[in-house]
């Protein structure tokens, strides 16, 4: 415990100061924040085209489907706040400057996932806050203890799942160096299929998402519980419990596969 | 006898490099950074590790410090193993790497230095203490609270050096930490090193492109060249084995040719300056510019003593 209450507070100190150095490029942060901002609503637009041309999208309304991308666009807005910086790292392995974190007696994990924090992605997550309110005040939800709990962890156990799929894809920078376009692949790839219901996919595509790469457990299965709908392709009820479990285990791999890939670092330079 | 600060039996790290063959196909080589290498340096010692790029040097720091693991071997720092004990060792470690940037760019200096007390857990006292004293032999005051990335070179490392030190290392390594420094810059920092040295019993191992440093710092010499290590002792042993040709230079009264001369040989003529080299064991400076007057009436004459760096040129030379 008093291992933890230290990475907190270390944390707390660390992005304290990530903050007042960011805050220095001020105008470039408005902008930034404006433009996130945008896009999360362009993207929500796309949405509305489909539903102006069909009432129903395999078997979802406007307002459900809008759930979806609302939780969605919120866990992956809160994740790229977070941890969007991972982005970077294939350089900093190119660069040999991972060798920095290798010398600080602290975790390389901890300290790569807290060397930076971007605010400015905060124009996301406003976004999908409009669209989620958009969503709740269109839809009749009967709402139990169960389905406010459900609603209250759905967004942390989708940024463990959403980070996890980033730190072990972000891995493969160890051993290649196009390890940022695979992993945008994952992560922002996941994020655009987590948008849509996944009974809309091909068999294989739905297994992937449920099994593999689990971004059916960020917003699909809790959704099915909040709306208290059937699944349309009929996977277990059990399912939509298990995000928080899902997010759990994805942080053992993940943190897994980081071990693997730091024993494999080479550095740079002879 | 207390363990040796740091300690490496056979150690050896192999590269693996895929090149491309053809179009689709891809060979893997492996390259050997450092084949065989054994020594090790006692506590409270100052060490310079040399060797022409490529010798493995940078191989060898980084896997004293646990960046690389080794491939083979065994290395023990500080009692400990770099890669498996690698938190406890960095937080008894100091590293810098002149050419890398260590702080926080878009800070100001002091706020690095605050998360790096942190990141160290460094007790109150002990940061205060060896802020104020770095503050002062580094002269750090007047660009404390300058964002690093304004700071110029030689304040940066300045900067680099204090941030390696605060936390009170037993040991530590400095990759080329005068790189791109003043003449003045570069004092302060020799200057710097041995009193943390003296004064706190720090054991100090060095690379350094600039031998001057190394022949200023270190009691001991470590010189590797393509992953082994070629010599081990101090410079006056190097100097000695090594540079015992000594040159004298003569201003004859005219130009004239090669003067003859038993045990010596001329390397160079300019005009009436002549350049000859001798071995210094063998015969006296004395002998030989009385040898030298016989046969030509001198104006003037001074003795070359071998620099570091002509030795280890000629080191290298002979292993070439």
């Amino acid at each position: 415990m008093a291992e933890l209450s230290d990475l907190l507070a270390l944390y707390r100190r660390l992005i304290a100061a990530r903050l007042r150095a960011q805050l220095q490029y001020r105008t470039s942060f408005a902008l930034d924040s404006t433009g996130m901002l945008l896009i999360s609503f362009i993207d929500f637009l796309a949405i509305l085209v489909i539903f102006a041309n069909v009432p129903q999208l395999a078997g979802w309304t406007l307002p459900e489907v809008a759930l979806l991308f609302a939780i969605t666009g919120l866990t992956f807005a809160f994740t790229d706040l977070a941890i969007g910086h991972l982005d970077l790292f294939p350089q900093l392995i190119r660069d040999g400057n991972f060798d920095l974190l290798l010398i600080r007696p602290r975790g390389t994990l901890f300290q790569l996932l807290t060397a930076d924090f971007q605010v400015r992605r905060l124009g996301k997550a406003i976004g999908a806050l409009a669209v989620l309110a958009y969503a709740l005040a269109n839809l009749r939800i009967d709402w139990d203890p169960g389905r406010i709990a459900m609603l209250l962890f759905i967004v942390p156990s989708g940024v463990v799942i959403f980070a996890s799929i980033w730190v072990a894809t972000i891995c493969i920078a160890f051993w290649s160096v196009d390890a940022r376009e695979v992993s945008n692949a994952f992560t922002y790839g996941g994020q655009f299929l987590g948008q849509f219901p996944i009974n809309l996919y091909d068999r294989w595509l739905r297994r992937f998402l449920a099994y593999v790469v689990p971004i059916a457990f960020v917003a699909y299965f809790p959704a099915l519980y909040i709306l208290d709908k059937p699944d349309p392709i009929g996977l277990p009820e059990w399912l939509r419990f298990a995000s928080p479990l899902v997010a759990v285990a994805a942080t053992f791999v993940a943190s897994a596969v980081w071990r693997i890939g730091v024993r494999h670092y080479q550095s740079a330079g002879g | 006898m207390s363990v040796p600060a740091i300690e490496l039996e056979h150690v050896g790290k192999d590269f693996v490099v895929r090149r491309a063959v053809g179009r689709f196909r891809r060979k893997t080589d492996v390259v050997s950074a450092v084949t065989d290498l054994s020594f090790s340096v006692e506590r409270g010692s100052l060490v310079g590790y040399i060797g022409p790029n490529g010798a493995g040097k940078s191989t060898t720091v980084k896997m004293l410090t646990g960046i690389l693991v080794p491939s083979r071997g065994r290395i023990s720092v500080a009692g400990l193993v770099p890669t498996r004990q690698r938190t406890q060792l960095a937080q008894r470690i100091g590293v810098m790497f002149g050419q890398r940037v260590q702080l926080w760019w878009d800070l100001p200096l002091i706020e690095s230095f605050e998360l790096l007390r942190y990141i160290y857990r460094i007790p109150p006292r002990t940061y205060e203490r060896n802020l104020s004293t770095f503050r002062r032999l580094l002269d750090l005051d007047e660009f404390l609270r300058t964002p690093v990335r304004q700071l110029s070179l030689g304040q940066r490392v300045r900067g680099e050096i204090t941030g390696a030190m605060l936390h009170d290392p037993e040991i530590v390594f400095l990759d080329e930490p005068t790189i791109g420094l003043d003449v003045v810059a570069r004092q302060r920092v020799r200057e710097f090193l041995l009193s943390a040295n003296r004064e706190r019993g720090m054991t100090v191992l060095l690379t350094s492109h600039d031998l001057t440093d190394i022949e200023r710092l270190c009691s001991r010499i470590l010189i590797i060249d393509r992953g082994r290590l070629i010599f081990d002792g101090d410079i006056d042993t190097l100097k000695a084995r090594y540079g015992k040709e000594r040159v004298l230079v003569v201003d004859l009264e005219e130009p004239g040719p090669a003067l003859q001369l038993d045990g010596a040989r001329v390397i160079r003529i300019e005009g009436p300056r002549q350049w000859i080299a001798f071995d210094g064991e063998r015969l006296s400076a004395a002998q030989l510019t009385a040898a030298a007057a016989a046969q030509a009436p001198l104006r003037d004459l001074t003795v070359q003593e071998p620099e570091i760096e002509d030795v280890v040129r000629r080191i290298y030379q002979e292993r070439a």
